[in-house]
């Protein structure tokens, strides 16, 4: 055994981290350093030079114009553009509904929507959660009924991530309500232009627009845009959920936050001394770091069985229970590291107007990010389900 | 990056398997710990056949050259079978220290015949008053017409009883440390017998003014090979708790699904459910943490030592923390002796007072932490 990366991969984190140094606009990074949200324009302009580049896809295989990259050099890219403060890609196209379509989809589907993906000419969002349908997503209630050539779509979805920016939704919905629950479903692309759908705002605590409502009023959409059979809509969602988690511990995010407090709780000083210097705040950063070598060693086993042929089942469970469990407590720690200066709530600044002086924007987002960083343990399926399905799946109980 | 285990060392994973399967069952490990440790058992015996005695030594002292892997995997199934003998303690560690510090007339003395399965040894390096600190040694040695003379108190020493010698460490006039080996009949010596909590025989060791000729001393200055040893005898217990932890939620797992109450299995009860996922978790970042540690101890000292520390620190909490799930999950049953669980439980607990405990460690990982 052994824990080191090859000179071929070491020489591949070298390009990616020479790459993001030269590519990665500034403006951009200092947004994501100071916890800014991002604008679509953000999002687009580095997403267009990731196309470019030929580094969007990460995880597509080359047919479909991706990079070909196994899961260790994802896993290097990762970690790479989380501590060069690059925006996360945005995972509704790239990593999710493209791989739905390259394994249920058409070739119509796939030629039409690939592509699409690639040149960043769709943004896609998820129509997965309901009012009534969260943890429980087989519960869900959007109708769709079919009239001719069409499904007639009615319903309401809920946490719509990025929604306000996107033209595709990708949508599960109940196509016979006769049937056993999973069974009854089906997997929907919808155009966000259609006649019928109207987008609302979800504020977060954080003050962030992050999450969306989406209304569906007898929305026609093609039936040439269902994915798969009819009632196969579980599998592709199923599928989505197991498909190339590796990167679910956000082991990169966790290692910057990391740095970021260290550094902090060095150069913050707590009765004359550094902060990193109290007792009780050092046994927790100690702690955490802890955590991060564990974890970190936990996601190489599951990437290295993943390279080998593998697929990351139930493991990835606990890499999102940990991972959240860890970044949340990051988060924790970098806003108490603040003291009273994490108070202060300038929602102005942290959406992009405005400035702050320097001192008082680099601790604008702590707060609000910790309120944020709640939803690691819920989205993704709750921790709790996690633990579900480890008992299930990996447990038999 | 490969975790991935060579066709040899799935061997080894699988024929020591079936030998702890086969010869430590619950009863046979009752009977083993009933006998008086003489370092001779019939399954010593069974491991100098099959190599384990010479397999983690390198091969410049005749040994096998086994690296940190194949200790963990024989750490790992002797700790799945609570083996009562004293692989780590008996042989390993004391075997270690005396290939780093022996020169070639004590190796033949007393290395040799410790490989080929003749003799156990015992490491004396921990005092009453010391806790875990292995430096802070309080036994003297001092030299009189070219002999030493050895006094002071080793505490908790473990197969004491049943080894030929002892390694020594003790305090010279230079304010160095010194290493001896200590036959267990020298003149001076006298021992005080007794078991651990968790069943391994142990002992304190008083040296009164023990005299020693110089082909005694292993070393003078024995500080860097003693960190050495201990990091590689942590690394070594991380992988013996994995073992035992993969055992006792094993066990604990099967008693969920075969007990009921309220006239179901407790295993279908969500709050259980969830209590045993835990476990798991807590075992596979422990996992983590003994392969990390077993793959760092080539690593230079400062890294090791990082390394280990972080890896035994976290061991040490996770082990305490299935053994008392184990125990609660097993409810009044896991409150029992009998209940193998138990065993399992108490080794899991104590586990953490041996080579340093999480506190310990975790000071170590405060200290070292890197902040840029």
């Amino acid at each position: 055994m052994n824990l080191t990366f090859s000179p071929e991969e070491q020489a591949f984190r070298a390009e990616v981290r020479h790459f993001l140094a030269d590519a990665l606009p500034s403006d951009i990074s200092e947004r994501v350093r100071l916890g800014r949200h991002l604008r679509a324009d953000d999002h687009l302009r580095w997403q267009n030079l990731l196309s470019e580049q030929g580094w969007l896809a990460s995880n597509w295989p080359k047919q479909h114009g991706g990079p070909g990259w196994g899961p260790v050099q994802r896993h290097i890219f990762d970690e790479e553009c989380a501590a060069a403060h690059a925006p996360t890609v945005v995972p509704f196209g790239v990593n999710m509904v493209a791989p739905v379509i390259m394994k249920f989809g058409s070739a119509e589907q796939k030629e039409h929507y690939l592509p699409r993906i690639l040149s960043n000419q769709d943004w896609w969002c998820q129509g997965y959660s309901e009012p009534g349908a969260g943890s429980d997503l087989a519960g869900l209630n959007t109708r769709a009924v079919r009239d001719g050539d069409h499904y007639i779509v009615n319903g309401q979805k809920t946490w719509t991530t990025l929604g306000q920016h996107a033209n595709m939704l990708f949508c599960l919905v109940r196509t016979d309500p006769e049937a056993k629950k999973q069974a009854g479903i089906s997997f929907l692309l919808i155009d966000m232009q259609t006649p019928g759908i109207t987008v609302r705002p979800i504020i977060t605590l954080d003050g962030a627009h992050e999450v969306n409502e989406v209304f569906l009023d007898n929305v026609r959409v093609p039936v040439e845009n269902r994915v798969g059979e009819e009632g196969q809509g579980w599998t592709c969602a199923k599928f989505l959920l197991t498909h190339e988690r590796t990167g679910i511990a956000g082991l990169g995010h966790a290692k910057q936050a990391l740095r970021h407090l260290k550094s902090l709780a060095s150069r913050i000083e707590h009765r004359g001394k550094p902060l990193l210097e109290l007792p009780s705040f050092r046994h927790r950063v100690v702690k955490a770091e802890l955590e991060l070598m564990a974890l970190e060693v936990t996601n190489l086993r599951v990437i290295a069985a993943a390279r080998d042929g593998g697929v990351p089942g139930a493991e990835s469970s606990l890499l999102k229970v940990r991972g959240s469990e860890l970044r949340q407590e990051l988060s924790e720690l970098t806003r108490r590291a603040l003291g009273p200066a994490a108070l202060p709530f300038f929602p102005d600044f942290l959406h992009g107007e405005g400035s702050l002086d320097d001192e008082r924007a680099q601790s604008a987002a702590a707060s609000a990010q910790y309120f944020n960083r709640r939803k690691l343990s819920i989205y993704g399926g709750a921790n709790e389900i996690q633990k579900s399905i480890v008992a299930k799946t990996i447990l038999n109980m | 990056m490969d975790f991935a285990l060579t066709d040899e060392q799935r061997m080894l994973e699988e024929t020591l398997t079936r030998l702890v399967a086969d010869q430590v069952s619950p009863e046979q490990r009752r009977t083993m710990l009933a006998a008086t440790p003489n370092g001779a058992s019939a399954l010593w015996r069974t491991f100098a056949e099959l190599g384990l005695l010479h397999m983690p030594f390198g091969e410049d002292v005749g040994g096998l050259g086994g690296d940190g892997t194949d200790l963990m995997i024989i750490m790992q199934a002797l700790g799945r079978g609570l083996v009562p003998e004293a692989y780590l303690a008996g042989l390993v560690l004391p075997g270690q220290l005396l290939a780093l510090t022996a020169n070639s007339d004590q190796q033949t003395q007393w290395l040799t015949p410790l490989l080929e399965g003749e003799h156990q040894l015992a490491l004396a390096w921990q005092e009453h008053n010391a806790r875990y600190d292995a430096l802070a040694i309080a036994t003297q040695a001092t030299q009189q017409d070219g002999q030493w003379q050895l006094s002071g108190r080793k505490d908790v020493v473990l197969n004491l009883e049943a080894a030929a010698a002892n390694l020594v460490t003790a305090r010279l006039d230079n304010g160095k440390l010194g290493l001896f080996i200590v036959p267990a009949n020298a003149p001076g010596t006298s021992s005080h017998f007794y078991c651990t909590i968790d069943d391994q025989p142990a002992g304190d060791l008083t040296l009164d003014s023990v005299t020693l000729p110089p082909a005694n001393c292993l070393s003078d200055d024995v500080g860097d090979a003693l960190a050495e040893v201990l990091a590689l005898g942590r690394a070594a217990l991380c992988a013996q708790a994995i073992g035992a932890m993969e055992e006792a939620c094993d066990q604990t797992l099967a008693y969920l699904k075969e007990r009921k109450q309220f006239g179901l299995p407790l295993s279908t009860f969500q709050a259980l459910q969830h209590r045993m996922v835990d476990m798991h978790l807590h075992l596979e970042q422990s996992r983590s943490m003994a392969i990390l540690a077993a793959t760092s101890l080539i690593l230079p000292a400062s890294e090791r030592d990082y390394k280990i520390a972080a890896a035994k620190a976290y061991c040490g909490e996770s082990a305490r923390f299935i053994a008392e799930q184990a125990i609660q999950l097993h409810g009044g049953m896991g409150m029992s002796e009998e209940c193998y669980v138990a065993s399992y439980a108490k080794h899991l607990v104590m586990f953490d007072h041996h080579l340093g405990d999480s506190d310990y460690h975790f000071e170590t990982v405060s200290e070292l932490l890197k902040v840029a």
